[in-house]
């Protein structure tokens, strides 16, 4: 039951976007189609899915304090959790370069689809966000973080495609000169936010 | 000093902004526009960063092989980060600074402005108009950012820097101005201001 709580949590109340704002750059500039969003949208959820438990297994027994301890006692105070930025962002450029190779040899498909959005994803704010909230949230288990990685990237999945859905049919409205295109976007991307915001203070 | 020198330092602030023109760096800049305080501390963290990265891999610049500058760029930019973060930490408690702010600081790694000027320009050019291209860059991201902050806090909170000024007018603070999505709204009215100003910007 916790885990659905924290699924649903992570999808709509601690919306990647809607909330925290994290992963705009690709959000606004590859959402002028639904179809290509999907794609970005799977990527980012795969993506998570992945890096997430690694950073998590990494944070508690490499980068927290105290965290060695099960090397030796002696280095029961020894703190690393400074160098979490940089293990973490090293993790995620191997993954995705990994994942990237893995998915070009099995699936050339998948790719073709995929292909493109894959190494954007390495600098995408909210693979890393993901990781530095998971460290804030001091998540008791791999499960939880792995919950957590698949509702986050969901909800950045949703959000990107909803948001596509509505630059498609905005494309036929008589908006003000000035205002088409980027600025129009991020207008409605507040709106949205706003609607996502009837989701706050719901506890599960 | 000579004119592209000046080109290269005022066309970031305006004509070229990152984040009204360019729509980079959007991801980890709207949370902190709650308040000017985070706003400036996010501002400065950006300029130094920014700069001091693109000194760095521009005097790199003819060492580095292409295939690995991706890791290169991010292990250097993820130094700067990690220093700039240490230093906050330790003046922490003295200014009271956010604590949710570290996240956001740690996402300057992800901020495409840094990664984005570093492979527009830095790898490109001379170390010195490099640095310039790069403070200016993350000047032109910290002026949006204190504009909004500005109008966030002041009808958000009554207060600027923490120092009441409408609230003595009477004055009830607006709660929707605090939430995330008003900052987007925001960021669409000076894409707006700014589209009708220069007339070329605007998409068709």
């Amino acid at each position: 039951m916790e885990y659905l709580s924290l699924f649903v949590k992570s999808i709509f109340v601690d919306n990647m976007i809607f909330a925290y704002f994290l992963g705009m750059c690709s959000f606004l500039a590859v959402s002028k189609n639904v179809k290509t969003a999907a794609g970005l949208g799977v990527a980012v959820i795969f993506v998570l899915l992945v890096t997430l438990p690694i950073n998590y297994l990494l944070n508690r027994f490499v980068l927290s304090p105290g965290a060695l301890q099960w090397l030796s006692p002696s280095l029961a105070d020894v703190d690393l959790s400074f160098l979490s930025f940089i293990i973490f962002i090293a993790v995620i450029a191997a993954i995705v370069q990994i994942v990237e190779m893995v998915v070009e040899k099995y699936s050339p498909s998948l790719y073709s689809s995929l292909g493109i959005f894959l190494p954007l994803i390495a600098v995408n704010c909210a693979i890393l966000g993901g990781s530095l909230f998971m460290q804030q949230k001091d998540f008791v288990n791999l499960g939880e973080a792995t919950v957590y990685a698949l509702g986050s990237g969901i909800g950045w999945f949703l959000a990107i495609v909803s948001l596509a859905a509505i630059r498609e049919k905005m494309a036929y409205s008589n908006v003000p000169k000035a205002l088409k295109g980027l600025g129009i976007t991020f207008i409605t991307v507040g709106l949205m936010g706003i609607a996502f915001m009837t989701f706050m203070g719901i506890s599960l | 000093m000579n004119a592209k020198l000046k080109e290269t330092i005022l066309n970031p602030i305006f004509k070229g902004n990152p984040i009204t023109v360019l729509v980079l760096g959007i991801c980890s800049s709207l949370a902190v526009t709650v308040t000017m305080k985070g706003a400036l501390v996010m501002a400065l963290s950006v300029i130094v960063v920014c700069g001091i990265s693109s000194l760095i891999l521009s005097l790199l610049r003819n060492t580095i092989p292409g295939r690995v500058r991706i890791i290169v760029q991010l292990v250097v930019v993820a130094m700067m980060v990690i220093l700039v973060d240490q230093i906050l930490k330790s003046f922490e408690a003295t200014y009271a600074i956010d604590k949710q702010l570290s996240v956001y600081i740690g996402l300057i790694i992800t901020n495409c402005i840094v990664m984005g000027r570093i492979e527009a320009f830095a790898l490109g050019n001379k170390p010195w108009p490099s640095f310039l291209d790069g403070v200016a860059n993350g000047a032109g991201y910290g002026m949006i950012l204190l504009i909004v902050a500005f109008f966030r806090e002041l009808l958000g909170s009554g207060t600027l820097f923490g120092v009441d000024i409408l609230n003595r007018l009477g004055y009830v603070p607006n709660n929707l101005v605090i939430l995330p999505p008003f900052a987007l709204i925001l960021i669409g009215c000076i894409v707006w201001v700014q589209r009708s100003i220069q007339k070329d910007l605007q998409e068709k």
